[in-house]
Order: structure tokens, then C-alpha cells, then sequence
């Protein structure tokens, strides 16, 4: 195992990234990310590389597109406004089967919103804000070494579904430092290893003995169109049995579950041992993986002891309705929330628990 | 050991950010558990500066504070600013040479601390922060000092630096109560 | 016996879905056999554009990538990058290029990307069905401006190669036309001197095709090619912007 070291998010970000093969990284400045196209400009050079910074985010991701075509192993990140600029290309990524690495240091919206940790992007991340059928994988670690691992693991499930991977963390997660072990580098695929590793990637037709390939998504024939994206759809079933990942806290004779991801869950488990103080037995799933979602993790609920679920989010409220599909009309599913960049206090969510169990009661 | 939360303000230039990464370099050279909090976005280009630094024995649940076990205040608009942070019997530290008034609050402990005055005398007074940084050491105990004298040695003061070292050993052992 | 005409094993054994009188064909063609005369077939990775062509890649036997609409430039950016020994080229019409991809083709031509740019200037969005396009002229008509364009209303067409002919990173940039054998193999040479110059990396190069749209411009074939003289060129004027001094 590596030594612990102390960096700050968006850097160990990059530094994942690199680490975990990605070897292309296309990128344009956006608060509070803007430390990951500085790092990856000083250190992939040095280390065989490549850096470009873009003219905007859909320049990013359209490089990204044409590099990863080309067997490239890419990595891209962003902040909220930058991530819906790139939605154009997440949907070619995915109709075309071109895998890339998506990261979005996220901040409260809409517009131009504000900079603080938010969580309004989970319909973005999960929904899609491209056009057409298609999913993409999206992961939110809770804190910085959890990030970093799935970041590096991130690029083998995108080769592996051949489909773009979202890492989704937010702005306080990508300034703060916390001791973290970095894992050890893979190499990085060299150009002329490219053809035999990828053998669906445009290397030219030589590199391929003679087979050409093409790398599209236009499918004018409804037939075509239809078998095509039900195709897309095998690989998402798939991924809904493989990459389904969350925890669970405490739930076993629960008086109520909570269901919260990334920096909030880290409050709520604050707020479970303050519950405990009091005598309320508090529980929690904290998603991981966001698409595909841990429907299944509802099942371990205590129906007969858990009086309400709390959805806790750092949005309007848009995980609630993924956390209603999971209880299945079992149990009332609340919603305890701040937005706009404001992560409530343990002691608050505590507060609005208890008068939650009173109106259940 | 309990969770120490550690909120340190001032203004750009006066090592706030350094504070906050030495005392996190220090929590990890005693392996314990710790996070660095910078602020971020538009206020960093106002000039002021503040950091949040979470020490504790167990995983840390969250690196944001509502309540400061001490505050470390190196100019007057952050006394103003942050002294609500501070939980009841927190401790205030403040640049008594930068900041004359005195904090409303009777419900705290006030520890002063002649930070740049301190730190002028040792011939640098850019060394203020570290002055500062030995007495917030001295009265909290949450590291032990040889661990910050281990940071600054191997983290802060060395390769170029180096000859910097021998003003901030002493300058973070010169405060006294 | 010799023969004088064959297939250029660029192209694929298809018919193309381009119009009667479109020249689409002929630049597939000249920048195909290019290719071939090169030796490059094997090792080129194209980029088709959203428009008519952006089902190019039927036609072309080689490597290729459909872009969104405009993002070709951006796209042959990453292949470049990838697959730094390749030939790259984009594919664009005017629509795409000129108009919601100026950004990318600035940017890219700033950048001195080394790959090719093949831009079909015909003057009217054809796979959507004959709107104003960037490059419509004045007096021309289109659907979405019945009465002929106006300074007024649309501004005046843009001339890329005189606007990509500022930028450093551009190193070659001609303006040809596809309505005339003479014409036509000038564009060839172009052609020729374009993919030569990226082969050596020096930096972005570019040709501008004026092309022909006879069913858009409600015009027959001949009368297309006639009008490409009478009112293209004289706007958008042939010849080199900027080329090496080997050139």
C-alpha cells in the first residue's frame, strides 16, 4: 500500500485519474475545479501525456469523443454549467459506444448558481441532459479517498461498457485536503498498442489488417435506430446487475432510515450517533452508485420498526423520488434539505427528524 | 481524544492557509484523522482568508463546522466576522497586535497572543502565523509540538527553504502565556 | 489495353445519396483519389459533419467518425491527439463550419491543429432543406429569407478563408471551385498541397470548395455550375490566402 498523503481534492482527482491509465485530458477552467486543468497541464506532459485546454466545455467533450474513437484513454471534468454544455456529447458518447471518464466538481444551480457544495445535478447526472435513451454510470464517493479509488477504477468500467462513467463530487470536496493513499499507477496504453487493445477504435485501416471502422450514431432507419438502442439496453441491464453500489448504516430495528449520498451522508451519520444520544434508532443507505440506483438496498429495511424514510439532499429534493420508487409505498418518505449551497448542521437534521417521527407517529 | 474543530482567519498573505495545512500534516504524522478546509471561489480574491482544520481520533464525519473549538483570529475583520463560531468556552486566539478592540463575547476564553510584535522581534515578521501557531498548539494540546516541529522541518521549512527553519523552530516556541 | 478512368479505391461501390448535379461527389472523389496517389488509405481517419454528408462515410472507404453538428474540428482534435502518425481530416459544409462550429474551426486554425479541413461552401443548408445559411449571398433566396437575403435582416455572408487566413496557426488556406474541369483540377493540386503540408505538421491547412446545391437553389445542373461563377466567385474570389514559402 502507498503512503498516506496529503493533497488537495482536485488535484488527488487528476492525480486518480492519471493513475488510472487516462492518459488524454481535455479541459476548460471552471470554479471550483480549475485545479484539475492546471494539475493535469504540469503533470502529464512529464509523465507521457497529453493536455489541451479547449475553447469552451463542448469543444472538451467533442475532443474527448474524437480522441477516445481513437483508442485514446481520456479523461475530462468540469463544474455544473460546464457538465450541461457537455450533455451534447454524452449522448454521441454513448450512442457511438466511445468510453470516457466524466468528473463533475458540482456546485448549486440553476444558471450560473454559486460555488458551494450542491447537489441539484442529480437529475443531470442520472436523467441525462442529452437527447435520446442512454444511461450513464454515475458514482458519488462521500469524501476524497473514495473519490480517488472510483476514479481510478472508473475507466475499466467505461472500457469495459464501452459507455462514458460519471464520478460526481461537489466544490467543497475538490478544495479541501484530507490524508489520502493513492494507488498505484497503471501504464498508460502506448499509440501502437492502441489497435490490438481497442480493435473498435479508428487507428486506420492498415493498423486493423485492412478492416475499417466507423465511429457513428446516425441511424436513419427506424428498424436500425430501434435494434440499436435496444442493444445499448442490454449493456444498461447488465450494468444495473454489476455496478449497483451503496452502504448501509444501522438498519436493523431502525425507527427511521435515512437515505442521503456524497457530503450529506457524512452529516446525517453525525446526525444518527446525535439520534442515538436521544434514544431514536436512526439508519442509513447511502447510495454510491446513483446510476445504477441501490433499489435493492431498500429491502433490507426494518418494515416492522422503521416509522418514515428521510431523503436528505443537498437540492430541492431531486433523489426522492428514486428513494419513493425503493420503498415501494411501504413507509412515508420524507425530505430533509438546504440548497443553494448550504449544507444543514447535524444538529438541524436531527431537529427536523424528531418532528418528522412526531407527525408519523 | 476528542474531535478538535479549528477554525483560523485572517488575510491573504499572512500564512492562514499554511496553518491549517501544518496542523494537518501534523494530525497525520500522529496518524490520527484530519481535514483541511480552504474558503474558496470569489471571496479568496477579496483578500481575506480562512480555513477549517478537523482533528479527531475517528473518521471525520464532516470537514464543514458550525462550532469552532477555537478560533484563531490574525486580524480585526476576522474576530468581528467569526467570533458567533466559537462554541461556549471555546478559545479565542487573537493577533493582539493587529487587533485592538476586544471580542463582545464573555462566554469565551480570549488567549492573546502578540503574533507580528513576537514575530518582529525574532528579525521576521512574516513568522507571525507560526508564533501563533506554537500558542494555539500550547493551549489546545491537540498535537503535540514536536509533531509541528516534524512538519516544519520536512513539510514547510526545507530544500530551498531550509534556512528558514531555525526563525519558525523559534518562533513557534515563543509565545508565552 | 489502358485504362484512362476507374474507380479510386477510396470510394466504395455504393451509389451516393447526394442530388443529381451536386458536387458533393466530386470532392469525395478528388480528395479519395488524393489519397490513394499518396499511399494514405490505410492510414487516414476522416470526420463527417452534420449535413449532407454526414453519411460521407459510406462512401469514403476508410476510418471515420460522424460529429455533432459543427464539433468536427473539435473532434479531429482528440484523433489527432491519439493517433499522432495518421491523416486527419474534417469534412464540413457551411452551415456546420461557418456557422454553429466557428468557434471550433477558429479555435482549431488558432491552434494550428494538424490536420485538414475540406469546407463545402455551398451557400444554403441542404439536408435540412435550403435555409439562409452563413454564406448565403446577398439577393439569394432561401426559406427562411423567401425575399433574398439582406444586410439587414442577416448580415453579410462570411468569407472563411480570408477569416482563417488571419490566424498564425493557419499555414494554408486556398479558396477553389468545383464547377469547371479547369477548376476542378486546380482543386485537385490543392487538395494535394494540403494533405503534403499536414503530412510535414507545420500546422492547420484548409480548403474552401465552392460548391453546388441545384436543388436547394432551385436551379437545374448546368444553370448550378454557371451560377457558381456568375455569383459565388465574385464574392468569394479563388485562389491562395496563405500558404509555407516552400509552397
Amino acid at each position: 500500500m502507498t503512503e498516506k498523503v496529503l493533497m488537495k481534492g482536485n488535484e488527488a482527482f487528476a492525480e486518480a485519474a492519471i493513475r488510472g491509465g487516462c492518459r488524454f485530458y481535455f479541459g476548460y477552467p471552471i470554479t471550483p475545479q480549475s485545479e484539475i486543468p492546471e494539475y493535469m497541464s504540469r503533470e502529464l506532459a512529464k509523465r507521457g501525456g497529453t493536455f489541451v485546454q479547449a475553447e469552451s466545455e463542448l469543444a472538451a467533450v467533442n475532443m474527448a469523443y474524437g480522441c477516445a474513437a481513437a483508442g485514446g484513454n481520456v479523461f475530462i471534468s468540469s463544474s455544473s454549467p460546464g457538465i450541461a454544455l457537455m450533455q451534447e456529447g454524452m449522448s454521441f458518447l454513448c450512442s457511438a459506444e466511445v468510453p470516457v471518464v466524466v468528473l463533475n466538481v458540482s456546485r448549486g444551480g440553476p444558471g450560473v448558481g454559486g460555488i458551494q457544495p450542491g447537489q441539484a445535478d442529480y437529475f443531470q447526472a442520472t436523467r441525462g441532459g442529452g437527447n435520446g435513451d442512454y444511461h450513464i454510470p454515475v458514482f458519488a464517493p462521500l469524501g476524497i479517498q473514495e473519490a480517488v479509488d472510483l476514479i481510478y477504477e472508473a475507466p475499466q468500467i467505461a472500457d469495459r461498457y464501452r459507455n462514458p462513467v460519471m464520478v460526481l463530487v461537489d466544490g467543497m470536496m475538490g478544495q479541501m485536503m484530507e490524508p489520502l493513499r493513492l494507488p498505484e499507477a497503471r501504464p498508460f496504453v502506448a499509440t501502437e498498442e492502441i489497435a490490438a487493445y481497442k480493435p473498435w477504435s479508428l487507428t486506420g485501416k492498415a493498423a486493423k489488417g485492412g478492416k475499417r471502422r466507423v465511429v457513428k450514431s446516425l441511424l436513419l432507419k427506424p428498424e436500425q435506430l430501434e435494434e440499436h438502442v435496444e442493444q445499448l439496453f442490454e449493456k444498461y441491464a447488465l450494468a444495473e446487475k454489476e455496478l449497483v453500489r451503496f452502504e448501509t448504516i444501522g438498519l436493523e430495528k431502525a425507527d427511521v432510515v435515512f437515505v442521503a449520498f456524497g457530503t450529506i451522508s457524512r452529516l446525517v451519520a453525525e446526525s444518527i450517533e446525535l439520534l442515538a444520544a436521544e434514544g431514536i434508532r436512526a439508519g442509513m443507505i447511502r447510495p454510491i452508485s446513483l446510476w445504477p440506483f441501490p433499489y435493492a438496498a431498500f429491502e433490507q429495511i426494518d418494515y416492522t420498526t422503521t416509522k418514515a424514510v428521510i431523503s436528505a439532499e443537498l437540492s430541492m429534493g431531486q433523489m426522492i423520488g428514486d428513494v419513493k420508487m425503493g420503498v415501494n409505498g411501504r413507509l412515508p418518505v420524507q425530505l430533509i434539505h438546504r440548497t443553494g449551497g448550504i449544507v444543514p448542521t447535524s444538529l438541524e437534521i436531527v431537529e427536523k427528524t424528531k418532528a418528522i417521527l412526531q407527525g408519523v407517529k | 481524544m476528542a474531535t478538535h474543530k479549528l477554525f483560523i482567519a485572517g488575510s491573504g498573505g499572512q500564512g492562514i492557509l499554511l496553518m491549517g495545512q501544518i496542523l494537518t500534516y501534523g494530525a497525520m504524522h500522529e496518524d490520527l484523522e484530519a481535514s483541511f478546509l480552504p474558503s474558496y471561489g470569489p471571496e479568496m480574491r477579496g483578500g481575506t482568508a480562512n480555513c477549517t482544520v478537523v482533528v479527531s481520533d475517528k473518521p471525520i464525519s464532516c470537514p464543514l463546522i458550525y462550532e469552532a473549538d477555537a478560533l484563531v483570529a490574525m486580524n480585526l475583520p476576522s474576530m468581528l466576522r467569526f467570533e458567533p463560531l466559537l462554541k461556549r468556552g471555546g478559545k479565542l486566539f487573537l493577533n493582539t497586535t493587529l487587533i485592538e478592540e476586544r471580542p463582545k463575547r464573555s462566554d469565551i476564553e480570549v488567549i492573546d497572543v502578540a503574533a507580528n510584535q513576537i514575530a518582529m522581534e525574532l528579525g521576521n515578521a512574516k513568522a507571525a502565523n507560526i508564533v501563533m501557531l506554537g500558542a494555539l498548539i500550547r493551549e489546545t494540546g491537540v498535537l503535540q509540538p514536536k509533531s509541528i516541529e516534524y512538519v516544519l522541518e520536512n513539510k514547510v521549512f526545507h530544500g530551498k527553504k531550509a534556512s528558514l527553519l531555525p526563525l519558525n523552530l523559534q518562533a513557534f516556541h515563543a509565545w508565552q502565556r | 489495353m489502358k485504362p484512362v478512368f476507374t474507380y479510386t479505391k477510396g470510394m466504395r461501390d455504393v451509389d451516393t445519396s447526394y442530388c443529381p448535379g451536386c458536387t458533393h461527389g466530386v470532392a469525395h472523389r478528388l480528395i479519395m483519389e488524393t489519397l490513394e496517389e499518396m499511399g494514405k488509405l490505410g492510414d487516414v481517419i476522416g470526420v463527417t459533419p452534420i449535413g449532407c454528408s454526414i453519411v460521407a462515410h459510406e462512401f469514403m472507404d476508410i476510418d471515420m467518425c460522424e460529429s455533432a453538428h459543427g464539433r468536427a474540428p473539435a473532434v479531429a482534435a482528440g484523433i489527432r491527439r491519439a493517433q499522432p502518425d495518421k491523416v486527419v481530416f474534417t469534412y464540413q459544409g457551411d452551415g456546420d463550419l461557418a456557422s454553429i462550429g466557428m468557434g471550433e474551426i477558429v479555435h482549431a486554425a488558432a491552434r494550428g491543429e494538424k490536420f485538414t479541413t475540406f469546407f463545402i461552401n455551398n451557400g444554403i443548408y441542404g439536408m435540412t432543406g435550403g435555409q439562409l445559411a452563413p454564406t448565403t449571398l446577398i439577393g439569394q433566396k432561401a426559406t427562411t429569407a423567401v425575399d433574398g437575403r439582406t444586410r439587414e435582416q442577416f448580415g453579410m455572408p462570411i468569407r472563411m478563408c480570408e477569416l482563417l487566413s488571419t490566424l498564425d496557426g493557419a499555414i494554408y488556406v486556398e479558396r477553389v471551385a468545383l464547377n469547371s474541369p479547369a477548376h476542378i483540377r486546380k482543386a485537385k493540386q490543392a487538395v494535394r498541397t494540403a494533405l503534403e503540408l499536414q503530412e510535414k505538421r507545420l500546422g492547420f491547412t484548409f480548403i474552401e470548395f465552392l460548391s453546388t446545391c441545384p436543388t436547394n437553389w432551385g436551379l437545374t445542373p448546368p444553370e448550378a455550375l454557371k451560377w457558381v461563377e456568375e455569383k459565388m466567385i465574385p464574392y468569394y474570389p479563388l485562389g491562395n490566402f496563405r500558404k509555407p514559402e516552400e509552397v
